[in-house]
């Protein structure tokens, strides 16, 4: 049980989300997309450049930018 | 608590539609995630009959239909896609402005919530934000089909028992189960409305209940949300709640931001949180408990995105993901330019005939000349771009539809972002003429697709500096008269310089005009599925038709105005005289040699075989001569033309614009079809024919253009490559500008770009100039 930040999980692991520390717009869009506490989450790809970086959250696939996984704290099985 | 919605709706049971909802239809919602299979339900319900229209002010588009439940008459309203009720999105403002009018006979009498079932949560996370504001809801668990494939199960009974709103299981591909929650949303309908009251834990229940019973007693809003809404909204720190709040109540506003900024201080000393994401946790407690011990049975040795998965490690591959979406897009290209070119012809054909037909009926003069070089000259020119947008956007529809528009914004991100826009901005700024050839109008209308402000208004104005297909033909003209060893190098610069010089503009408009943070990328990358072909037509037919509604109307005018600037004044008989004088003396010439010519060739038949060779040498001749003064009376008329331009209106403003020009290299005959082109791109180079007396100019065969002006002493490389620059960046045609005028909510952003992209095109043109100079003395 390691806790990080999202942006360093690799592709493939999965993890529970923690906390998420954006503020304002952005944590309501991460919000509102499902990524809220408690929810497993698992890195399935990044885009050609790198960023963003696509993840399975229960039953979708959502991508946020590196910049805005870094708000998201996560929690290693 | 009373609740003062229910006073209009009546008692439990009895009829309590009004006379007006029995005749015009009772009024139901139709809510959900994008991508959830609401449009194919609104499909499904309505058919044939429904109304697209815009939300005022805002280019979200309005969706109605008509269907019916047994009897009764209903009016289906489609809403956007929304994940939640926030002010971020215009489409969520929409959502929420359907729900909550500021009318209250608008208010919708109920909600069908259509949720894809695999996302449970997420679709009941907007879900619970409904009830709370009101509404009665029903729960259409949509795709249940696929759901099922992978080996889920719903408990329905359950679900609704725990969540408070009836649910049903559909397929909105088939239909099934659309009427059963019709028939439901109707019977909700009819029930006493209670809004959902959820707890929000120990902080902030008690902070609702006291700002609460300030909104009741201030009666702030209340005919309009419920008050612990309200409430909710202000400690979310809701912008446009807020205002409206204040506009109601300015004291009670202020005693509403005390308590909520107390309890924000409080939370941040304790829990390092903010209200906002308290609401939200809750929101999601109050679901999970709802979904809890057995609502959801999953088999999880099957995974319904399998499929996709595996699709997208190719598509989106780092190296397979690249190659395979520029093949996409070349295919786009090739198929809406190559084949759309057929019914384009058809078009442009049709507009030809037509014009004939009107020439042949109608007597000269000005009424004809409006009739065919106005009004049939410029409608049919915009109507020829009816079938290359149809095609366009067919293509469009399918790639968004399938799910493939997403992964392309996805691997472009970063790359736009670089500029201060989104990887959604990549596919207008293609359709516009990033590959060379595209068209600005399709290009700004595909940006509604865009959920970032403040990106999109950046890549709209940004987009028509791409080269689209009508600045080509100027490009070619140009290019074959001034670097003919090197055309298709040069129209590969152009292309790039188009990137170049719209990256780099969008990135100072988000430094300055559209200054601000970039919006959250944040978004879905849904399913790949086989769109429906009925919702692709549909897409495509909607944008089609507002394409040509709206640009039809306005362009008929433009070109009437325009014809009118190439017209009036005409030349006095004064002016007009000595050339129609000479014009006449050639005439005079010519007619005896005719004469001869038929003298001669009635001599040659009777003739014998001995003076024949003799006599067809001076019928040769003779020809000859009348060839020689036929190219001058052609030359004169060709003057009379370019002098009537100069004398017109639109001439006497190139004259009046020239010493503006003149350190890029432009004459008044230049700028004449640069304001020509404001119309349309096309008409630059037919009115540089016109103006530089060399007749009417095709615009696909420029060459005797182009031999003109490279014998000019006037013209250079240097003034050559300054006018491409400058026809590519400078104000966009006026299609393209009323379009944008309309996506873009406001006449000051027709003239901003009008004015703005002149600007930039002076600027650049003007460099251009300075690197000629270097480079070809």
């Amino acid at each position: 049980m390691s806790q990080m930040n999202l942006r360093r999980l690799a592709p493939g692991q999965t993890a529970n989300i923690v906390k998420i520390t954006a503020r304002g717009e952005l944590g309501r869009r991460i919000r509102d997309m499902g990524l809220v506490p408690g929810m497993s989450v698992q890195i399935i790809g990044r885009a050609p450049l790198r960023d963003p970086v696509a993840l399975r959250i229960e039953g979708s696939t959502i991508a946020l930018r590196n910049s805005e996984a870094d708000y998201v704290d996560v929690e290693v099985k | 608590m009373s609740c003062p919605f229910c006073e209009r709706r009546g008692e439990v049971g009895t009829p309590a539609f009004t006379e007006e909802e029995k005749k015009n239809g009772v009024r139901i919602a139709l809510a959900g995630n994008p991508n959830c299979g609401k449009t194919t339900a609104f499909n499904k319900y309505t058919g044939a009959h429904q109304h697209v229209g815009n939300y005022p002010g805002v280019t979200v588009e309005k969706k109605e239909g008509w269907t019916s439940c047994g009897e009764r008459k209903v009016l289906l309203v489609d809403l956007p896609g929304a994940y939640s009720l926030t002010p971020y999105s215009m489409e969520e403002r929409v959502v929420r402005d359907v729900l909550a009018p500021e009318r209250p006979e608008e208010r919708p009498r109920a909600v069908i919530d259509v949720i894809d079932s695999a996302t449970l949560e997420r679709g009941l996370f907007l879900a619970v934000q409904i009830r709370e504001l009101g509404q009665p809801v029903v729960l259409a668990c949509n795709m249940m089909d696929e759901a099922r494939k992978a080996g889920m199960r719903l408990d329905i009974e359950k679900l609704s028992a725990r969540f408070g709103a009836r649910a049903v299981p559909t397929i909105a591909r088939s239909g099934e189960g659309l009427d059963e929650a019709l028939r439901l949303a109707l019977e909700e309908a009819q029930k006493p409305c209670s809004p959902l009251t959820i707890s929000y834990g120990p902080d902030l229940d008690p902070a609702l209940l006291r700002m609460t019973s300030i909104i009741e007693k201030k009666k702030i809003l209340i005919s309009r949300y419920p008050a612990r809404w309200t409430a909710l909204k202000i400690l979310e720190n809701d912008d446009v709640i807020l205002a409206q709040t204040e506009a109601a109540d300015r004291e009670a506003a202020l005693e509403l931001l005390a308590i909520r900024d107390e309890l924000t201080t409080h939370l941040a000393s304790t829990l390092e949180t903010t209200p906002d994401a308290v609401i939200s946790d809750y929101r999601y407690g109050f679901i999970h408990s709802a979904l809890k011990d057995g609502v959801i049975h999953k088999d999880n040795a099957k995974d319904r995105l399998a499929l996709t998965d595996k699709l997208d490690k190719v598509l989106t591959n780092t190296i397979f993901g690249p190659v395979i979406m520029l093949a996409v897009v070349y295919f786009m290209f090739w198929t809406t330019f190559i084949v759309g070119a057929y019914p384009q012809g058809w078009v442009e054909d049709f507009f030809g005939w037509l014009g004939e037909l009107m020439t042949s009926v109608l007597p000269e003069g000005l009424a004809r000349s409006l009739v065919v070089d106005g009004v049939i000259g410029g409608v049919g020119g915009v109507l020829s771009f009816v079938p290359l947008i149809l095609i366009m956007f067919l293509i469009v529809s399918f790639l968004e539809d399938s799910g493939y528009m997403a992964r392309m914004a996805y691997m472009l991100d970063r790359v736009m972002r670089a500029f201060g826009l989104h990887g959604a901005s990549v596919m207008p700024f293609i359709i516009a003429g990033g590959i060379a050839g595209g068209c600005a109008i399709p290009g700004v209308m595909a940006t509604r697709t865009m959920r970032s402000e403040k990106e999109r208004m950046a890549t709209m104005m940004t987009l028509p500096l791409m080269t689209c297909g009508a600045k080509i033909p100027v490009f070619l003209m140009l290019t074959a008269a001034f670097f003919a060893e090197n055309q298709a190098g040069i129209m590969f610069a152009i292309t790039l310089c188009g990137w170049a010089v719209a990256l780099l503009v969008s990135l100072f408009l988000r430094k300055t005009v559209f200054r601000g943070e970039s919006t959250p990328f944040v978004m879905e990358l849904p399913p790949y599925r086989l769109p429906t072909l009925r919702s692709i037509l549909t897409h495509t037919w909607e944008r089609g038709w507002m394409y040509i509604k709206k640009a039809g109307t306005v362009i008929l005018a433009i070109s009437v105005i325009l014809w009118a600037a190439l017209t009036f004044p005409a030349l006095t008989a004064e002016q007009s005289a000595p050339f129609e004088d000479k014009i006449a003396s050639i005439d005079a010439r010519i007619a005896p040699l005719d004469q001869r010519i038929d003298a001669l060739n009635a001599q040659i038949e009777g003739a014998d075989d001995a003076s024949k060779p003799a006599m067809r040498q001076i019928l040769t001749e003779t020809v000859e001569q009348k060839e020689a003064l036929e190219a001058q009376k052609n030359d004169a008329e060709n003057e009379l033309a370019s002098e009537t331009v100069r004398n017109t209106w639109g001439g006497r403003i190139g004259q009046f614009v020239e010493p503006v020009f003149r350190p890029l290299g432009f004459d008044w005959r230049t700028d004449v079809a640069l304001l020509s082109g404001v119309a349309a791109k096309e008409a630059i180079l037919s009115t540089m024919g016109t103006a530089y007396s060399i007749g009417e100019t095709d615009p696909d065969e420029p060459d005797s253009l182009s031999a003109r002006l490279a014998s000019d002493p006037g013209w250079s490389k240097t003034v050559a490559l300054s006018l491409m620059l400058f026809v590519l960046i400078y104000s966009p045609c006026f299609v393209t500008l009323v379009v944008l005028k309309n996506e873009a909510g406001g006449w000051k952003w027709l003239f901003f770009s009008m004015a703005f992209n002149t600007a930039v095109a002076y600027v650049v043109a003007y460099a251009g100039t300075l690197v000629g100079r270097l480079l070809w003395g």
